[in-house]
């Protein structure tokens, strides 16, 4: 058996592909907080239980309704995302002018309670989603095994990222959501319903964190806690790459994800703090991220 | 107001049941350290409860395996609080507003994972056990009226240090800090280290309120390091009026008793509880109980 560094290739490409998969959530939802920051100035801190929620929607779907694995990803991040407009609308527009923090605050109390709830009806033990039938098995890639699922999330999520940054970078909404965060006063003279695209940018977010939550229910268990151990991860990935640019975003999600993965193999009792320490270190280097801008 | 806060320490042992007094001044102190740190520096803290825990299973060690005297348990558990915040707060300091509640948030976590790798800590049974000895080698705090005078001092001992801090020249410039910051730095004043002074204060006295709560329950667990408990004196805070001098005693009065009464008759719904009140009072009274009270009274309300 080949070896590298002393570890077989097996694990150590076995594990790559976790964190090639771990990344790709990091970035996906590190990229809806930083989109719903960009406007809303809110610190989304449901945004985890987002995640869940679309995580949860999809496997209530599978064994309560018989909707496929496919129509849950379509589905579940609509649901999701509605539910962000019943939110912003009625919740997060009150706060309007207030300090950013009470967003934060707000956002926290929101996600208590989605917990709470999933953790009242399904406990805390974990539901397990069946992978599709169209991707089970995998292929021999020579080097390594590439369960098909796995390799699905990986190009599902880093699509939908690069829909996300053409969507903001070339097109013309992206081009008045840009002009919006920068001056929203001035984008509302233009004529442009400012109010709307709040609404609309905030349950796209949401809408993305349920998308993330359905891709990852046949990898991880279902489990309503999935969402806040996960999104505390995400505000280190956050501040160590700044929210400053969508290409950032993407690329410090997927490089810590594979970070993480190497110190899993190489020294594992490191591998669940690694990003805090990368991130301390950040700090101390770069305050304002890797690819932030000095407020 | 001291007087009466004492006065009502004094008699309450009588009335109510010691032990729920005792959580309660624990985490009234708390959330009182906190409150200085979001009330009046303006800086929001998600990480507390990694100072909380730190202390607590510090003065466990202490007390149990080494078998020092709870002052000493005590005061090595803040010691090491008030290093660590010394740590995270030249860290967190860095990045302001909403960064900084991530930050610490984050440095929280770090601390959860260590707590939970670390073989002193017991994991996830905890460190049970931790004898309550004997203060100063005479006064045996099993005894639980005992134990609660003893709480009742090191918290009034730490309200009053927030009181006098608070009302201190050093208290002002905190609160110019958060009025305006550029303003205060254009006035000469080095913001960083009136922060970062603040920040060592508040886990200082975290770090006292988690090591007497680890001699009065003689459990420290990894509940104390989860974010839960973070969030939990941030809501005690937020309920009971920032910036006010008595609101986070009152709010962690209010959550102490609610999860009391309810924890047997509504079991785990008590989470969607707690973030239902989140949410009232984000949208209803930011103010909260004491600084709307305050609010009501036209002659105050420049007062305070």
């Amino acid at each position: 058996m080949t070896s590298i560094f002393g570890k077989p290739a097996p694990l150590l490409f076995g594990q790559l592909l976790l964190g090639l998969i771990n990344g790709s959530f990091y970035a996906v939802l590190s990229l809806g907080l930083a989109v719903i920051f960009g406007l809303l100035n809110v610190i989304n801190f449901a945004h985890g239980a987002q995640y869940m929620i679309g995580a949860f929607l999809a496997w209530i779907g599978l064994t309560a309704f018989g909707v496929s694995y496919w129509e849950a990803l379509v589905l579940a991040p609509l649901l999701v995302g509605l539910l962000g407009v019943l939110i912003e609308r009625y919740l997060l527009r009150r706060l309007q002018g207030l300090d950013p923090l009470y967003g934060l605050l707000l956002t926290f109390g929101l996600a208590l309670v989605a917990e709470g709830v999933f953790r009242n009806f399904y406990g805390i033990s974990g539901q397990s989603y069946e992978v599709p039938e169209q991707l089970r098995g995998g292929v021999n890639l020579g080097f390594m095994f590439l369960p098909l699922y796995r390799g699905w999330v990986i190009v599902a999520a880093l699509s939908m990222c690069g829909v996300v940054w053409y969507a903001i970078e070339r097109t013309r909404l992206g081009a008045t959501l840009r002009a919006a965060t920068q001056r929203p006063d001035l984008v509302q003279a233009l004529g442009i319903n400012v109010p709307l695209l709040v609404t609309v940018t905030y349950a796209a977010g949401a809408a993305l964190a349920g998308f993330a939550g359905v891709l990852a229910a046949p990898i991880f268990q279902v489990n309503p806690l999935m969402g806040s151990n996960l999104i505390i991860v995400v505000f280190a990935v956050v501040v160590i790459g700044g929210m400053g640019s969508i290409g950032g975003s993407i690329l410090t999600g997927v490089g810590l994800g594979l970070v993480e993965a190497l110190t899993k193999v190489y020294y594992s009792e490191a591998s669940s703090v690694v990003i805090f320490l990368i991130m301390a270190l950040v700090l101390l280097v770069r305050p304002a991220g890797l690819f932030g801008r000095q407020a | 107001m001291f007087a009466a806060l004492a006065t009502a320490g004094l008699v309450a042992p009588f009335l109510i049941y010691p032990t729920f007094l005792m959580k309660l001044l624990c985490f009234a102190l708390f959330a009182a350290a906190f409150n200085l740190l979001l009330g009046f520096a303006g800086l929001l803290s998600f990480g507390h409860a990694a100072f909380f825990a730190v202390s607590a299973y510090v003065c466990g060690y202490l007390c149990k395996t080494l078998g020092a005297t709870p002052e000493l348990g005590i005061l090595g558990g803040t010691a090491v609080a008030a290093l660590l915040g010394l740590l995270f707060g030249s860290l967190a300091i860095r990045r302001s507003g909403i960064y900084f509640a991530m930050i610490t948030l984050a440095l929280a976590q770090l601390v959860y994972f260590l707590c939970v790798q670390f073989p002193f800590t017991g994991g996830e049974d905890g460190m049970q056990g931790i004898p309550r000895g004997r203060l100063f080698g005479l006064l045996d705090l099993s005894d639980n009226l005992t134990m609660y005078f003893f709480v009742l001092v090191v918290f009034l001992g730490g309200f009053w240090l927030i009181h006098r801090t608070i009302h201190s020249p050093f208290g002002q410039v905190l609160k110019a800090i958060r009025e305006n910051e550029q303003r205060a730095i254009s006035l000469g004043y080095a913001v960083e280290r009136y922060k970062l002074l603040a920040f060592v204060l508040s886990a200082t006295l975290t770090g006292l309120a988690g090591a007497t709560k680890a001699i009065v329950f003689q459990l420290a667990s990894l509940t104390d390091a989860h974010w839960h408990t973070s969030g939990q004196a941030v809501l005690m805070t937020l309920l009971g009026g920032m910036g006010t001098v008595l609101g986070p005693v009152l709010g962690a009065g209010i959550i102490v008793g609610l999860e009391t009464q309810l924890a047997d008759r509504v079991g785990s719904w008590v989470t969607v509880i707690m973030g239902a009140i989140f949410v009232v009072c984000v949208l209803l009274f930011r103010r909260g109980v004491v600084g709307e009270l305050a609010a009501l009274n036209p002659l105050r309300r420049h007062g305070d």
